[in-house]
């Protein structure tokens, strides 16, 4: 694929809950190999947008566009079966299982078994130890309990679960949320070391210092509207900040 | 590895932990009263423990999938007095149980699609249903017992004695044990459930349907609560239409000694199978060192309460042994 083909397109999207409006006409743009900063205030539909990316809700207008095709999602399943993986904020993993479990919650690996399949557990924790190598994180024990493990830990391991499965997208749903600053560091190196392996990253945050060293463009979101989209080498964190607080 | 921290490592794990209580418990009632552990009382707490365990076994899987079933007594009540009245319309004994089963599912599945579709708390749904099957028995009994003659297959399938200490009952309970274990542990269902109950909507993030999870679930214990009262009314030849009162309080007890979770996400069926014979052998123990009866439920209850702080107390020590 050429350089700077959109791998996503947005176009128009409008979204109600009730009488709450939440996005009012947004365009969205991810090109391959690009980390997208998605910033604005709280309630600013940030997550809504990219929820509907994410197939958890329905768009109430627009159109979606992945890899140049449109697209219609009806759960999560459709999205992440095109390569477009979410990691929510606070519940990407369930704490009280192990990491193996949770790095193939709903994707199982099976081996037959007599007359029926059963989890093939040595396969899983053989493959968790290598997504997480991949990534960096160095996991001696793969039935470890993710309770046990460090905020920016666990972040690790739902990136390596989003890598293992050929992600060609991934959004990051405020990573940093919690992280002490070495971890966030961390964290941030994760979404650096996406971007060599060409896939295309949004990161959705308020906290700009977060955002801008690892974003090519930032998005800025106010009011359900997008108020501007800025490359990186135009514009600085004072401008940004000024055009989230200004509406 | 030393001595030690394998004992530290083996007393973290909720099985074993319960299963220590349980050694302590059986030692305590022997040294007061050595009939506890005669022929004829051990017999008889083999003999009566399955069919009260079942249940709690349903439960405890509904229970790691994150929802409470309160309604297991009533089920366990109504599954034999169902089947009563079919054979006595001459409907087959196997056709009845067959279909009884068959209505325990629907049961199961009724309250599932209640709770998921109307999202209101299982606390309430299978309160309701409490009250709605257990209402169900005494209104079409007028509150009195039936008889429950099975054929002689029936009763040699469900409740033989094969040989000492060995009951039909108990094979089937621990067959239902290996079954639920392999679920929970070694298929991709067990995964879905421990999620489903862990943190729902990480479950539902990954694509995992949570209601149908929650669904089956309830379903297994409904089922698993009918089967507990077909073999109790096999037994005793008679279906009670105040059979299983309280017996859902019993399974969850049970559930809880044997370290599920009350939060769902994580329980052991083994460690419920251990609890059941805790409560059971309590409830045994006490009458066999003759505690005056009027007393009996405040001490369970009292017993209840120490037995699982001790259970959580030996594992939090394990563990800062090994730390």
């Amino acid at each position: 694929m050429p350089e700077n083909t959109p791998i996503v397109r947005m176009l128009n999207i409008h979204k109600w809950f009730g009488k709450v409006y939440a996005l009012r006409g947004v365009d969205f743009t991810v090109n391959s190999g690009e980390v997208v900063g998605l910033v604005g205030d709280n309630g600013a539909g940030k997550s809504t947008l990219m929820k509907i990316l994410a197939g958890i809700y329905p768009p109430d207008e627009g159109k979606i566009f992945f890899e140049g095709k449109e697209v219609a999602f009806s759960s999560p399943k459709d999205a992440m079966k095109l390569g477009i993986e979410t990691i929510h904020q606070d519940i990407a993993l369930v704490s009280l299982m192990s990491i193996a479990r949770n790095i193939f919650m709903g994707r199982e690996l099976e081996k037959q078994v007599g007359f029926g399949k059963l989890l093939d557990l040595e396969r899983m924790r053989e493959e968790s130890v290598k997504a997480l190598s991949d990534i960096g994180l160095l996991v001696t024990n793969p039935d470890t309990i993710v309770e046990n493990l460090s905020g920016g830990e666990r972040q690790g391991v739902a990136i390596a679960r989003a890598m293992y499965f050929k992600t060609k997208l991934l959004i990051l749903d405020e990573p940093t949320n919690n992280l002490s600053v070495k971890e966030s560091s961390r964290v941030l190196q994760f979404i650096r070391e996406l971007r060599e392996q060409g896939i295309s990253s949004v990161f959705i945050t308020h906290n700009l210092h977060h955002v801008y060293p690892v974003a090519d463009k930032i998005v800025v979101l106010s009011h359900g509207k997008n108020m501007g989209l800025f490359k990186k080498e135009e514009t600085s964190i004072e401008h940004i900040e000024e055009m989230i607080t200004a509406a | 590895m030393n001595a030690r921290t394998l004992v530290s490592n083996l007393l973290q794990k909720k099985e074993v932990s319960v299963s220590v209580i349980l050694a302590i418990t059986i030692l305590f009632f022997f040294s007061i009263q050595q009939k506890f552990l005669s022929n004829a009382n051990v017999d008889v707490l083999l003999k009566i423990s399955p069919e009260l365990g079942i249940p709690a076994l349903g439960v405890t899987m509904l229970m790691i999938a994150g929802e409470f079933d309160l309604s297991v007594g009533s089920v366990f009540g109504l599954a034999p007095m169902f089947a009563a009245v079919m054979m006595e319309m001459g409907i087959n004994p196997w056709v009845s149980i067959l279909l009884t089963l068959m209505v325990c599912c629907l049961i199961g599945i009724t309250h599932g699609v209640i709770t998921v579709k109307a999202s209101i708390p299982s606390f309430i749904t299978t309160l309701g249903g409490m009250l709605i099957w257990r209402g169900v028995s005494l209104a079409v009994t007028g509150g009195l017992p039936k008889y429950f003659y099975m054929p002689p297959e029936f009763m040699n399938l469900v409740v033989h004695r094969v040989t000492t200490f060995v009951y039909m009952q108990e094979l089937w309970f621990f067959a239902i044990t290996i079954i639920f274990f392999i679920i929970l542990e070694r298929h991709k269902f067990g995964n879905w459930m421990a999620s489903t109950g862990g943190k729902k909507e990480a479950a539902r993030a990954m694509g995992i349907n949570t209601s149908m999870v929650k669904i089956v679930c309830f379903m297994l214990s409904s089922l698993a609560a009918g089967f507990g009262g077909i073999i109790q009314s096999t037994r005793l030849s008679q279906a009670m239409p105040n059979q299983g009162d309280g017996l859902e309080f019993d399974a969850i007890a049970a559930a809880v000694i044997g370290g599920t979770s009350l939060f769902g996400g994580s329980g052991t069926v083994i460690g419920t199978v251990i609890g059941e014979y805790l409560s059971r052998i309590i409830e045994n123990g006490l009458i066999i060192i003759r505690a005056p009866s009027y007393y009996f439920r405040l001490y369970i209850g009292v017993v209840i309460i120490l037995a699982v702080i001790a259970n959580l107390y030996i594992q939090r020590k394990a563990m800062r042994v090994r730390g």
